[in-house]
């Protein structure tokens, strides 16, 4: 499947990346390589396989609803880039 | 032209449960900034989700609180966007296979019944809280919010009315908080609803273009959400112009709606099934177990309480509309066993305590057995009525006095000593020579009068029935 311009760019941006004009190029032939491969899964006969959601067969791992200590606040921030207040300092977001 | 509103709700509720959704994090509000939280509930990378068996029991009552099919197979999506509220850039939510469907909530809105359908309910965490820092200029990050377990509950676009929302939430509230699984404080939060609106000229069958308003955090709120909005989708059309599919803020204080930014609209969330969580199997056991869990709910109580304490309607609407109301009713009750007397009493007294003092029912803090306590104190004559309502009641309600203790400390109890009410009656009398003449002259209103004073010099301690007795007694023998 060929990715066009305007493909490539709608995925970049909903993945916040910005992509040089060979970046871009790699992406799209990348990116076609695996719908092609899609097609290529789309061959197989799954006509009696039943919609799997997960690869193990396990289910209902649950927690108890019982409160553990929560990590102090200083180690929690440490590997944050810029804090103040005992916040994470992002750049303003509007909202 | 004629146009009729069409609106749907969704409506997110943070759940009561000790411990967020996915870690052992507590989930009290408030506190300072980011100490509620841990490796998994701030994102940080190598962490795994761990589901707290609490959320589903919870989501299972709900959703045959609410009439639903609950989903025996079940399991979580990703829902992928870029928000610093959100660390792991997606919020673990069900797309697919919700816990909930096809339920409905009956209301009722002037008289005329409706039910509200219930397009699905599912669990989801809820984001962290950003605070716009003028100083710097950026936005400060607290995530002690993030991973709070929430339900979202989404009706069917059944809504023609503002009335008609308002009677929804409220009665949603009403059960939820009877079910014991959300506090509900709009307030603080712990219920949000988002509007989704749309106007049609009455007789047409498709829907107009909607828009959905986000997070308005008060009833009133909403009405005015609701009317603010309608009014501009019918200018736009009658002034021939379109309706575009938007989130829109509402802003309570100017009183209008303003578009988000359209990026921000670029919806897309790239679902795919969470493969960090299991499947959820509930078996037929589960359900069962959940349902006979169930309290009695809002409308059962209702009708039981007309028939089988034979209250007014009214009475019961406002006391049964009121989780905490409903135990102030029913221990109060258990102790007195006067269902009248208790109904009058919270409907007069404890209602208008908590106006004067600005106090919601829900944080009502006297210990509702005392009330009963107190109904029979004034039944068997230990307290007169007005002393009990007015200086008793009262004291319980601002510092949760026990009232027989209250009682004999301030030497409140009535004074049933004949000898007693005889003397201050016989002085009464004797201080008003003017009065005796008016009332050897045929003015029976200076009974009244001098009834009041011996009240007063009994500080108002007095029996009235006694008093007026005695009263009698002494004026026939003038």
């Amino acid at each position: 499947m060929k990715i066009t311009d305007e493909m490539i760019d709608y995925i970049s941006q909903l993945a916040r990346l910005e992509l040089s004009g060979e970046e871009r190029e790699k992406g799209k032939e990348e990116i076609g390589k695996i719908i092609d491969y899609m097609d290529t899964l789309n061959t197989l006969d799954t006509t009696d396989i039943e919609a799997m959601s997960h690869a193990f067969p396990v289910k209902n791992v649950f927690r108890e609803d019982v409160v553990k200590p929560s990590v102090d606040r200083d180690i929690i921030t440490l590997n944050a880039p810029q804090k103040k207040e005992g916040c994470f300092k992002v750049p303003k977001t509007v909202d | 032209m004629e146009f009729e509103t069409v609106m749907g709700l969704e409506v997110h509720v943070e759940l009561s449960t000790k411990t967020k959704i996915f870690c052992s994090c507590t989930t009290e509000f408030g506190g300072d900034p980011n100490t509620h939280v841990c490796e998994v509930c701030t994102g940080m990378p190598g962490t795994l989700p761990v589901l707290n068996e609490q959320v589903v029991e919870y989501a299972i009552r709900t959703g045959l609180a609410t009439n639903c099919e609950i989903t025996q197979y079940n399991k979580f999506d990703r829902k992928n966007y870029f928000y610093p509220d959100l660390p792991k850039a997606y919020q673990v939510s069900q797309l697919y296979l919700p816990i909930c469907r096809n339920g409905h909530i009956d209301i009722e809105v002037n008289g005329v019944k409706k039910s509200i359908g219930i397009h699905e309910i599912h669990m989801e965490e809820d984001a962290g809280k950003l605070i716009h820092d003028p100083w710097d200029d950026c936005t400060l990050v607290d995530y002690n919010r993030c991973g709070v377990p929430l339900l979202e509950i989404v009706s069917e676009p059944d809504f023609r009315s503002g009335e008609e929302v308002i009677a929804y939430l409220t009665k949603l509230k009403q059960i939820l908080q009877y079910i014991d699984v959300s506090d509900c404080k709009m307030e603080q939060g712990s219920m949000r609803a988002d509007v989704n609106l749309s106007v049609r000229p009455f007789g047409q069958d498709e829907y107009g273009t909607r828009t959905e308003m986000k997070n308005i955090n008060s009833f009133k709120a909403i009405a005015r959400a609701i009317e603010g909005e309608r009014a501009r989708q019918i200018e736009l059309i009658t002034e021939g112009k379109k309706v575009v599919q938007e989130t829109r803020r509402w802003d309570d204080n100017k009183g209008s709606s303003f578009a988000m930014r359209s990026k921000e609209n670029a919806q897309d969330y790239r679902y795919f099934p969470e493969p960090d969580l299991v499947p959820i199997e509930i078996s037929d056991e589960w359900i069962e177990r959940v349902r006979k869990s169930l309290p009695e709910l809002p409308t059962e109580k209702k009708e039981r309480y007309m028939k089988e304490y034979k209250l007014p309607e009214y009475d019961v609407d406002i006391i049964t509309g009121t989780k905490a109301l409903v135990k102030i009713f029913e221990e109060a009750n258990a102790v007195c066993n006067n269902p009248k007397e208790v109904s009058n009493w919270i409907m007069v007294e404890v209602l208008r305590l908590a106006s004067e003092t600005n106090t919601d029912p829900d944080d009502i803090s006297f210990d509702p057995k005392n009330l009963g306590v107190l109904i029979n104190l004034v039944k068997n004559g230990v307290v007169n009525r007005n002393t009990a309502k007015e200086e008793v009641l009262a004291k319980m309600f601002s510092d949760n006095v026990e009232p027989e203790q209250y009682i004999k400390d301030n030497n409140l109890q009535m004074v049933s000593d004949d000898s007693l009410v005889r003397d201050i009656v016989t002085s009464v009398i004797a201080a008003n020579p003017n009065s005796i003449e008016q009332y050897k002259e045929g003015n029976e209103k200076v009974v009244k009068f001098l009834m009041g004073q011996s009240m007063k010099q009994l500080k108002g301690k007095a029996n009235p029935a006694v008093v007026t007795k005695v009263l009698e007694e002494e004026l026939a023998k003038l």
